[in-house]
């Protein structure tokens, strides 16, 4: 038994109360550090923060140990108060091995706590990491920094000294150890773990009693190891009440269209071909048969999205989801059913690209191939959810949409939403707007391109229905019949009609919600997943005195018919994406606003300060 | 489950439909001459045949000579894109298996630019009949050679003739698991249309190979089974249990398998007993009819393979779902969003 085992001293350390901190666990993509920084999101949860994560992991499935491209991290912040993102600097990092160290210690904060897990840092890992000596032998890092040097592996092995495991499964545990020793440092409780412990190997009770044991010991640690001088206490966040679970980006998606499913009792087909970050969607709706959701996954993304477009003639939803290489896949389909005037609904989990790029990171490059990335006059609708939970709203209202106005409905999410989580108050279904989903069977006066005057839509059939026997296809129509026309002034009037269907959704979308002063010097305004960098940055700007309001876009084709006007009560309005420049050149183009752009394409999330600095920047030439 | 509605004594409700019940009132545009008006008028004889009411019917295509034929069939229709039809009909009956899906397809749509989607839409065992019109060219493109054209083709794209080898669309149905394959020929409505029949009483998927005439670009390009001499010479029909026989009659010829080795004999120099007696549910003796081909050999029509009873993919989908609602229930999106860790903030 280690002294790790000990009893807790009964010496009380001093506690700090914080408002925030910004964590980050990285090892190999073996050590677990996904599984630690959930568990540790769930203890923040449970004492009532605020947070905010990024999942962070190669496209390598077990990369090469040691190695600097296997580095696998998760990083969160919490507080008391709202948290927009996942924070920027690190007050704190566990680097499990020597390659963790060297990619992720540029991002802790000068003075912040630095555990490192002794144990790797021997000859092997320091080579591949590319140290030619240790760093921790570095007088430097100790005095830049809180350096904490525990030997992770020794303890966590010691404190299962007498448990049937073999060393593997004894070195596996070592990330609980971490677990436990930043639980105490921040003062999370530790029992919604226990109880994930005890559910997770509930049929090894070997494993869970390990894993226990070590979680406990890396707390014991903590607490009576001479090396940790005080530990910090973090206040409940003020939040709506209400019930609340954790919530990632793609299962929102997911949720959101069963909650379409159960409301129109419809069946949605899900067409899909695996591909990260999306995959999970496809995996996620496996899981929930119950609603009628009937997953295929399809030889390729064609397949996927022509299934789907299939299913949508058939009288189903028609779902499909990909990443943007695939996305390029399915132009011709998702303009067949443009053409068709089906619905369909295409979820782009955008990562870094083009080609291959980087498969695991986060981008916002797609706007344009959403709006364009089509042969001809192709429009479609376009939504973007901005935040984790967000994601079930848009999928839902995708699917309204789309139904309502026999259109495509893309949805751009990206890799950052797709994994990263918040705490999330649990909507009421019952409160979702309802979902006009009608056949028609009356036969009298039926044309397949009679219009609805409201919304340009034209009939939903389901084959099957007596009298109404139909074929619609890719060749250009003639309006109202349907029957295929090559006369230029009817393919004229079609290009329009199609556009104008989709221009009219614009009378669904509600007031834009300014936030900060309808007037003033500077207009941020944003799409996506960049809503909780840029809301922190303004708020930021806002306290500092500023007149700086910010906009976030959830309806990206049609625009919000007062954006307009809005960005024009501002002397200068910025668009920060994560692309080169995408959604500024159509607001100017869209406007003639002489927007700019704050545009860095790293494949990570834009970070809070370096918004703030384009504001203030911004700001000054306002002036 | 899959319950198509069918077998022609269920359809005993309302009139008997007839083949002008299926025509469409729109103008058939292909030129005149193309095989394509016999496949045409012999699909829709048999459709009366089927039972099934005219809007339980779906004809799915995609792009090609071929792929206009949906307009022309007074069912409903969905003319989409360039090979994809085969994924659009899985689509379709994931949302809809009690609807009676057709594919039609071309050599070029369906194994050059849509191979992938037939491999899988056959190997899924989806319930769809597939009508693949095999012409040997592109001819809404104007004449370019096809995936099933034959070495040396000289075409518009090839005009020093074709360097890629033919594929088998018949070989390469049953390659990938097809549980139902023939073979049939546009000259010959009669054999058509009992092909055509039996192919949409299969359940699962089913292929049939239609060797079909462009005459504008690849004119008798079947002349092998249109050629009087040459089509008694070659053709040998297929029917399940009777022994493999073809040419005159004053010089009947058969098959034999000397181990997996076809040979041709004279029927005079075996006994009868000797004969390869033609078995629909052997799949791997289809395998060696369907390469078979002039000269050498004979060239085979009807029905290689006839597997009933295979599972249908849309079927076991849909009795997951069924069972997993049975079970459990139907989904509860407000139970579902309870599910799991929560916690509540007063």
């Amino acid at each position: 038994m280690s002294d790790a085992m000990a009893p807790a001293s009964a010496v009380a350390k001093p506690r700090r109360t914080l408002t925030r901190a910004v964590i980050r666990f990285a090892g190999d993509s073996g050590d677990g550090m996904q599984v630690t920084g959930e568990q540790f999101t769930t203890e923040a949860a449970w004492a009532g923060n605020d947070i905010s994560t990024l999942p962070n992991f190669p496209a390598e499935i077990r990369a090469p140990a040691g190695t600097l491209f296997g580095v696998s991290s998760f990083q969160l912040q919490f507080g008391s108060q709202r948290v927009y993102t996942p924070g920027d600097q690190l007050d704190a990092l566990v680097a499990m091995n020597p390659a963790a160290l060297k990619v992720h210690l540029a991002d802790l904060k000068p003075g912040g706590i630095l555990i490192v897990n002794t144990a790797a840092f021997e000859e092997r890992n320091l080579t591949k990491a590319g140290y030619g000596k240790n760093p921790l032998e570095d007088p430097d890092l100790a005095s830049k920094y809180r350096l904490h040097q525990v030997d992770i592996t020794g303890l966590t092995k010691a404190a299962l000294d007498d448990l049937p495991l073999n060393a593997k499964e004894k070195d596996r545990c070592k990330n609980f150890f971490a677990l436990g020793l930043v639980s105490w440092i921040y003062t999370r409780p530790l029992d919604p773990t226990l109880d994930a412990i005890k559910k997770r190997f509930a049929k090894n009770p070997t494993f869970v009693e390990a894993n226990i044991r070590v979680l406990k010991a890396g707390h014991a640690f903590g607490e009576t190891a001479e090396i940790f001088a005080e530990n910090y206490g973090i206040d409940p966040a003020e939040m709506p009440p209400g019930v609340y679970r954790s919530m990632i980006g793609n299962r929102a998606l997911a949720w959101g269209l069963l909650a379409a499913a159960e409301r129109t009792q419809i069946p949605i087909v899900f067409g899909a071909y695996p591909i990260t970050p999306a995959s999970s969607i496809l995996e996620e709706l496996a899981m929930h048969k119950r609603f009628k959701v009937r997953t295929f996954q399809a030889e390729d993304e064609i397949a996927a999205v022509t299934s789907a477009v299939g299913a949508s003639f058939g009288g189903a939803i028609g779902v499909t989801a990909s990443s943007g290489p695939g996305i390029a896949l399915k132009g011709e389909a998702i303009g067949l059913a443009v053409m068709a005037e089906l619905p369909l609904v295409i979820f782009d989990i955008q990562r870094g690209g083009p080609s291959t790029g980087l498969p695991t990171k986060t981008e916002q490059a797609d706007l344009m191939q959403a709006l364009y990335g089509r042969n001809s006059e192709s429009p479609i609708v376009v939504l973007a959810p901005s935040s984790p939970g967000d994601c079930f709203y848009i999928a839902y209202e995708a699917v309204r949409l789309a139904i309502k106005y026999m259109v495509p409905v893309m949805v751009l999410s990206d890799g950052y939403l797709a994994n990263g989580s918040e705490p999330w108050l649990l909507p009421d279904p019952k409160s979702l707007p309802d979902i006009p989903a009608k056949f028609r069977t009356e036969k009298e006066g039926f044309f397949p391109y009679l219009r609805d005057p409201a919304t340009l839509a034209r009939p939903w059939v389901r084959p099957g229905t007596p009298g109404l026997e139909h074929r619609i296809g890719g060749i250009e129509k003639q309006d109202v019949t349907g029957n295929i026309s090559y006369e230029p002034e009817n393919h004229d009037h079609m290009v329009r009609t199609r556009a104008e269907k989709v221009r009219r959704v614009a009378q669904e979308i509600p007031p834009i919600s300014i936030n900060g002063p309808h007037t003033g010097d500077v207009l941020v305004v944003g799409w996506g997943g960049t809503y909780g960098a840029i809301t922190a940055a303004v708020e930021e700007a806002q306290m500092e005195g500023k007149a700086v309001s910010s906009v976030h876009l959830r309806y990206l084709n049609p625009l919000p018919p007062d954006l307009g006007q809005t960005l024009r009560q501002f002397r200068k309005v910025l668009v920060p994406e994560i692309n080169s420049g995408q959604l500024v050149r159509i607001l100017r183009a869209e406007y003639l606003v002489d927007a700019v752009g704050f545009n860095r394409v790293r494949g990570v999330p834009l970070q809070t300060q370096e918004i703030l600095e384009a504001i203030n920047q911004l700001v000054e030439a306002a002036r | 489950m899959s319950t198509v509605k069918g077998a022609p004594e269920a359809a005993s409700n309302g009139p008997r439909l007839t083949k002008k019940d299926f025509e469409s009132d729109q103008d058939v545009r292909w030129c005149p001459g193309c095989g394509d008006y016999a496949i045409l008028s012999a699909v829709q004889k048999a459709m009366p045949d089927l039972g099934i009411p005219r809007e339980d019917i779906v004809f799915i295509s995609g792009i090609g000579c071929s792929s206009r034929f949906p307009y022309y069939m007074n069912t409903y229709g969905f003319h989409t894109i360039h090979g994809r039809a085969p994924a659009i009909a899985t689509g379709l009956k994931l949302a809809r298996p009690d609807l009676k899906v057709f594919v039609v397809t071309g050599d070029g749509d369906g194994l050059s630019i849509g191979g992938n989607h037939l491999l899988h839409v056959l190997r899924r065992n989806v319930d769809v009949t597939i009508l693949l019109f095999n012409n040997r060219i592109y001819g809404l493109t104007k004449g370019q050679y096809s995936p099933t054209s034959e070495l040396g083709k000289v075409t518009k794209s090839t005009p020093l003739g074709s360097a890629d080898r033919p594929v088998s669309p018949c070989s390469f149905a049953l390659a990938v698991g097809a549980t139902f394959v023939a073979r049939t020929v546009d000259r010959n409505i009669g054999h058509m249309e009992e092909t055509l029949k039996r192919a949409a009483a299969h359940k699962g998927a089913a292929f049939v190979e239609i060797l079909q005439n462009c005459n504008v670009y690849n004119d008798l390009a079947w002349n092998v089974l249109y050629d009087r001499e040459s089509k008694v010479q070659h053709e040998l029909r297929l029917e399940h249990g009777k022994p493999l026989l073809f040419g005159a009659p004053d010089d009947r010829r058969g098959l034999v398998l000397e181990g997996v080795k076809p040979k041709v004999v004279s029927v005079k120099d075996v006994p009868a007993s000797a004969l390869w007696v033609h078995d629909e549910t052997d799949r791997s003796t289809a395998l060696i009819l369907a390469q078979l081909w002039a000269p050498d050999y004979p060239i085979p029509l009807g029905v290689l393979v006839n597997e009933a009873g295979q599972p249908i993919y849309e079927d076991l989908v849909l009795k997951q779902e069924q069972k997993v609602i049975a079970d459990r229930g139907p989904g509860d999106i407000t139970a579902l969003l309870r599910s799991g860790e929560t916690w509540t903030i007063k």
